[in-house]
């Protein structure tokens, strides 16, 4: 199963948003491209605690970041979180709702000892 | 819990979904052969399906909508392609718009739908295939999401209100 892959995902996001720097941090980096010390000047708080900030959003898939020369520029990555594999998490989570009204339809036809050609409408049965 | 296997294939973009049915492949065939009965699996609770024309017959267009909490609807179609009751069936599943019409710029999934008996009943294998990333997206946009949806909608809503 890939439901705690999903999972840790879901709270890997979840954590990464439940900071307020890290919020503002994503706008500005969504809506263009940041150094990181550009980001820190933002922010009364040390490089260091905003480079770490940036870290967190980086391992939830919100931002990446790429190198040139000495500087460090991240870039909000809204595809990333996106991803296939949550897309394809919530095609699950279709599916598993299809097969429990399955299960239930089956159950109440078994009940009521209905074939499946004739209960089309099951208010006039008998 | 009847979902007993899900595999996804990212690189494909399939997803197949192995559920157990205390019920025999025929009855299990019966609701999909029935579009008042599949009316009541189709869509969620928020988002009922009507299937307007329906047929389980090679070659058959089958068309439905899904009607939305503030009444928007939401288009689709079938391409039934082979039948071999009560064991499979293959569809092309595409969009549609109001009118049940194919909306052809839209992408087109591949089914196939499997019902094997076992002992205790039946054991069905779903394979979806979609042919891109945003065919995928299409159909979560449709509306179809149950209530459990993942944080990634939660966080897209706040960006983009922010």
């Amino acid at each position: 199963m890939t439901g705690s892959a999903d999972e840790d995902r879901a709270d890997a996001l979840f954590h990464a948003l439940a900071d307020r720097t890290r919020r503002d941090i994503v706008r500005r980096v969504l809506a263009g491209e940041h150094s990181v010390s550009a980001l820190a000047h933002k922010y009364d708080m040390s490089f260091a605690a905003v480079q770490k900030h940036v870290a967190v959003l980086e391992r939830a898939g919100l931002l990446s970041k790429r190198r040139v020369g000495r500087e460090a520029l991240a870039t909000g990555d809204i595809d990333a979180v996106r991803s296939v594999g949550s897309m394809l998490s919530e095609i699950e989570q279709i599916w598993r709702g299809r097969i429990s009204r399955m299960d239930e339809l089956l159950a109440t036809d078994h009940r009521t000892g209905t074939t499946p050609d004739l209960s089309a409408d099951p208010t006039k049965e008998h | 819990m009847p979902v007993t296997d899900v595999q996804k294939d990212m690189d494909s973009r399939t997803i197949t979904i192995t559920a157990d049915f205390a019920a025999p492949p025929e009855q299990v065939w019966g609701i999909y052969a029935d579009p008042r009965k599949l009316e009541q699996v189709w869509g969620p609770p928020t988002h009922p399906a009507t299937f307007v024309d329906h047929s389980l017959t090679p070659g058959a267009r089958v068309t439905y909508y899904m009607t939305g909490p503030d009444g928007e609807k939401f288009g689709g179609w079938w391409e039934i392609d082979e039948v071999d009751e009560p064991h499979s069936f293959t569809f092309r599943d595409g969009f549609a718009d109001a009118d049940l019409n194919p909306v052809d710029t839209a992408p087109v999934s591949e089914n196939v739908y499997r019902f094997a008996a076992t002992d205790g009943g039946t054991r069905a294998v779903y394979t979806s295939t979609y042919a891109s990333a945003e065919a995928l997206q299409q159909v979560l946009d449709m509306g179809v999401e149950e209530g459990a949806t993942l944080a990634i909608n939660q966080i897209d809503a706040y960006l983009a209100a922010a």
